[in-house]
């Protein structure tokens, strides 16, 4: 464990972060696409104890521009983690009663090894050269946190998004270690359509002629622009319709009138510019190439002849899916879908659809139908177990 | 733990330690009660979000789902009993949801409310309406009963579909006499021939 220093933004601030695990240090760590990695950084933040028998192991799995700060204030933002509602002493995710776990994953830019980090045989940065990763090779790099940090056993496994998607790879890769699953607001594998906005994202990156064919850290640029249409347009995919016609409607920003220019005339505008400028000061835009990547490769029946139910033969672990009525980008059949496996595959699982206009980012929102179900499904569990 | 007269009966007809699917297991109580006292490994459907909410809550292994839609997607004969309580009546393919249930469970458990009743009879030919009670409390521009049928209209599709009624129980004063006109529900457990 260690505290390290990490640059960020078009300013490249410095700032410190926290937990840092050297991983894979005798034995290297084989990736999908074939290169081994070996002594790489995983870092990660945890709250609460691990309990002597070692049971009360609680790993939360972040989303694709999420990191470890799912509670307390975050290093560079300075503000509080993506699920500080749900973390926390006498919380539902009760840090009395829970060792939870959260990392940064493996390609991400706040500790783990990235493009970013530093080739030691050059010198220089990755960048491109870094290994393109797989949400596979995220939970692998997770398996080694955890054998690093002694648990053996973990009680649930929870995760939104591309969590969820990793919350479903551990469940199908180590059944035996994992007793409770919540994949949120996912899918077991990305859609088309989702790849589609992903290349967009991409494409906006590698427009920005500050992006130097991804050596700006070498060239002391970064391509913020680009980076910041790639958040605007991932931003309203996060939403709905509704939330945003609740959120701004047609308002005008500042102003009594149209301005017959490219200003930010609306209201809606206004916050997307917002989104995307402050996003640039705590993402890496490499990160986000390397990250939507590996969330583009996820097919998680693939490697089981294409039947999902395959991946979750013999599964003790209980699941517990949860979908909102209003994501269009992981929409309610996607959980359907896994269900339909995991009751092909006669595991126990629940399935809960919750209503709201919050759209796909009403995991991270104050949604009190969501948060009921979660800490009653967990409660539940946690009674079974013997830790209540 | 005390439960509904006809969810009680239905509990008595399941072995102990058995797997158990409740379909329109509502807010989980025959689930509950079965896992408590008989040990068995329950799941159950509902289609209301906050029935499944509700199940969740308690620890139970409960997904949001549709008859109609959903049961096609387990495997052949999963589960020791499906138990179906007030809930055929409420499908669009009655017919082909008991078809499912069958396929995927070695016994199962249907209860229905009996349409053939001697108060709903008397009810329409009295009145002239359609019958309105404390069991069957729906007008019928509002009811989600859009399948009723009669004791009798059931044992004869179970017949058509090949299927044993290895036991039945009829509910109401004088039901064992003429179940089709003195029962108010009626209970059965199927299986396949």
């Amino acid at each position: 464990m260690k505290l390290v220093k990490e640059s960020f933004g078009p300013s490249y601030k410095e700032v410190e972060i926290g937990n840092i695990a050297i991983l894979a240090k005798d034995k290297p760590l084989r990736l999908d696409c074939g290169r081994d990695i070996s002594s790489f950084p995983l870092a990660y933040q945890t709250y609460g104890k691990l309990n002597t028998d070692k049971s009360n192991a609680l790993l939360l799995c972040h989303g694709l521009t999420g990191d470890q700060y799912v509670a307390g204030i975050h290093p560079v933002t300075g503000k509080p983690g993506w699920w500080e509602s749900l973390v926390g002493p006498g919380k539902i995710f009760d840090t009395n009663l829970y060792f939870i776990i959260c990392s940064n994953v493996l390609g991400g830019c706040l500790g783990s090894f990235g493009p970013k980090s530093i080739n030691p045989e050059t010198g220089q940065p990755y960048n491109l050269d870094f290994p393109v990763i797989t949400i596979a090779d995220m939970v692998r790099a997770q398996k080694l946190l955890m054998d690093d940090l002694g648990v053996e056993q973990i009680f649930a496994i929870i995760g939104g998004s591309m969590g969820g998607m990793l919350t479903l790879e551990w469940a199908a890769k180590y059944p035996d270690m994992v007793y409770a699953a919540v994949p949120i607001a996912t899918s077991a594998r990305h859609t088309a359509q989702n790849i589609a906005f992903h290349e967009i994202g991409r494409q906006a990156i590698m427009a920005d002629p500050d992006w130097c064919k991804g050596s700006y850290i070498n060239e002391n640029k970064f391509p913020a622009k680009g980076l910041a249409v790639a958040r605007m347009t991932a931003h309203v995919t996060y939403l709905s319709e509704n939330a945003l016609h609740r959120k701004f409607g047609r308002q005008l920003q500042d102003r009594k009138a149209v301005s017959y220019g490219f200003e930010a005339d609306f209201q809606v505008e206004s916050y997307l510019r917002h989104q995307g400028y402050s996003f640039v000061e705590r993402f890496d835009p490499n990160a986000y190439l390397y990250i939507t990547r590996a969330m583009d490769y996820f097919d998680l029946a693939a490697e089981y002849d294409g039947v999902l139910a395959n991946a979750f033969v013999g599964s003790k672990t209980n699941f517990c899916l949860i979908s909102f009525t209003s994501d269009w980008l992981f929409p309610t059949i996607e959980a359907k879908n896994i269900t339909y496996a995991l009751n092909g595959s006669a595991a126990k699982v629940s399935f809960v659809e919750v209503t709201t206009d919050k759209g796909h980012d009403a995991f991270l929102l104050d949604e009190p139908e969501f948060i009921a179900t979660i800490g009653g499904f967990i409660s539940g569990v946690a009674k079974q177990r013997g830790l209540l | 733990m005390i439960l509904r007269e006809d969810l009680q009966l239905i509990a008595d007809l399941v072995e102990p330690g058995s797997k158990v699917l409740d379909v329109g297991c509502s807010h989980g109580e025959l689930l509950e009660y079965l896992i408590e006292k008989k040990n068995i490994d329950g799941r159950g459907i509902d289609l209301s979000q906050a029935n499944v909410s509700d199940c969740v809550k308690k620890g139970l292994s409960v997904i949001q789902g549709n008859a109609d839609t959903d049961l096609k997607f387990y495997p052949d004969s999963c589960f020791d009993y499906i138990i179906s309580s007030h809930m055929l009546q409420a499908t669009l393919y009655p017919k082909q949801v008991l078809q499912e249930m069958i396929r995927i469970s070695k016994q199962t458990i249907v209860s229905i409310p009996n349409f053939g009743y001697w108060y709903n009879r008397l009810y329409l030919t009295v009145r002239g309406r359609m019958p309105v009670s404390k069991s069957l409390s729906y007008e019928w521009y509002e009811t989600p009963n859009i399948h009723f049928c009669t004791v009798r209209d059931f044992k004869i599709l179970c017949a058509d579909l090949g299927y044993k009624i290895k036991q039945q129980v009829f509910l109401g004063s004088g039901a064992a006499i003429y179940p089709n006109l003195f029962s108010l529900n009626a209970i059965f457990l199927l299986v396949k021939k």
